[in-house]
C-alpha cells in the first residue's frame, strides 16, 4: 500500500515470499489438528500464534505495509480501527462470559 | 509521489490535483477497509459468545471437515497470490498479463464459493441451519457474510476485466484495480481469522 493508490510493484518476489510463508504458517495449524497428538490447549495456543504472525505475512508481503512506506494516516487509521477491535471485542467477550458465569451460579 | 511512478503507461503529465484525487480514495477506501474490519471482529465475538449454544443440536465437532477447510483455505490463498501478480503485471504496463492474471483470480473465487456453497447446503440438508441453534446462528452470519463480501470481489473483478479490456490500462482504472486488491487481500486476512477461530478450533 503506497500513497500514490496505484500498482507500482514490478516484481512478483514478495508475493512468492509471502505465498511460501502463508502456506507454512497454515500447513502447521491444519496439520497439528489433523495429527491430533498435542494436547488440546497446546495446539490451540498454536493456532493463534501461526494466525498471527500470517495475518502480519499478509500485511506486508501482500498489502506491502510498511512502517516508512505507508502513509501514516493509513497507518494511524490501521492502529484506530485495532484499538476499537481490541475494547469491542475484549468487551463483549469479558461482559458475556462474565454474565454466564454468573447466571450458572 | 511523482506522476510518472507508472513508467510507460500511458498516465505520464498529468496535472498534481489528479495525484492528490487518486491519493484521497486510496485512503477512502483504506477507512472502509478498516470499519469492515470492526464489522468482522464484531461478528467473531458474537460467534465466540455463542458457541455453546447448540440447543441439544450439532457441535462443530460433528459439522466441519478438516479437509473442506483446507480446500477452501488453498483456494483463497492462491488467489491473493494470483490478484498480486495481476497487479505486477499492471505495474509492467501487460495488459495480457493482468487480464490473465484477474481471469485466474476470479476462477479460483468462484470455485472457493463452489465449495462454500457444498459445505453451506450440506449442512442445511442435515437439518443444521442457521434455525437451528445461536451457535449456527452465529457461524452462517460470520462465514456467510465473508461468503458475500467475496461474491462481491468476484463481479468486482469481473467488471475490472471488462474495463481493462474496454479502456486499457488508464490511470483510473489501475487505481480501481489497486483498490481491488486492497479488498480481495483484505478478505484473505479475514479467512485466516474463519479458520483459526471457527474450523480448526471446532475440530481439536
Amino acid at each position: 500500500m503506497d500513497a500514490s493508490g496505484l500498482p507500482v510493484e514490478r516484481s512478483r518476489r514478495p508475493y512468492l515470499i509471502g505465498l511460501g510463508l502463508a502456506f507454512i504458517l497454515t500447513a502447521i495449524p491444519f496439520a497439528l489438528v489433523a495429527a491430533g497428538t498435542l494436547p488440546r490447549i497446546s495446539t490451540l495456543v498454536i493456532i493463534a500464534i501461526t494466525a498471527i504472525v500470517q495475518v502480519l505475512v499478509h500485511l506486508r508481503f501482500f498489502l506491502h505495509i510498511g512502517f516508512h512506506s505507508t502513509p501514516f494516516e493509513n497507518l494511524a487509521a490501521m492502529a484506530f480501527a485495532g484499538i476499537l477491535i481490541v475494547f469491542m471485542v475484549g468487551g463483549t467477550l469479558w461482559i458475556m462470559f462474565d454474565l454466564h458465569h454468573r447466571m450458572m451460579m | 509521489m511523482t506522476a510518472d511512478t507508472l513508467g510507460t503507461v500511458e498516465m505520464a503529465a498529468l496535472p498534481t490535483s489528479d495525484t492528490q484525487k487518486y491519493e484521497d480514495r486510496a485512503f477512502g477506501f483504506w477507512i472502509y477497509l478498516m470499519s469492515d474490519a470492526i464489522i468482522f471482529a464484531l461478528l467473531f465475538a458474537t460467534y465466540l459468545v455463542m458457541l455453546g449454544n447448540t440447543a441439544r443440536g450439532p457441535t462443530g465437532q460433528q459439522l466441519f471437515s478438516l479437509e473442506h477447510a483446507a480446500a477452501e483455505t488453498a483456494v483463497l490463498l492462491l488467489s491473493s497470490a494470483t490478484f498480486g501478480f495481476a497487479s505486477v503485471a499492471f505495474a509492467q504496463a501487460s495488459r495480457p498479463g493482468v487480464i490473465q492474471w484477474l481471469s485466474v483470480t476470479a476462477v479460483l473465487g468462484l470455485g472457493f464459493l463452489l465449495l462454500e456453497y457444498q459445505e453451506f447446503s450440506g449442512m442445511i440438508a442435515k437439518g443444521a441451519g442457521p434455525d437451528r441453534s445461536g451457535f449456527l446462528s452465529a457461524f452462517f452470519a460470520l462465514v456467510g457474510t465473508h461468503g458475500l463480501h467475496v461474491s462481491a470481489g468476484i463481479i468486482w473483478i469481473l467488471v475490472m476485466i471488462g474495463q481493462v479490456l474496454t479502456k486499457g490500462l488508464t490511470r483510473p482504472v489501475a487505481s480501481r484495480v489497486m483498490r481491488l486488491g486492497l479488498f480481495w487481500h483484505f478478505l484473505d486476512i479475514i479467512w485466516i481469522g474463519i479458520f483459526s477461530v471457527v474450523y480448526l478450533p471446532g475440530l481439536v
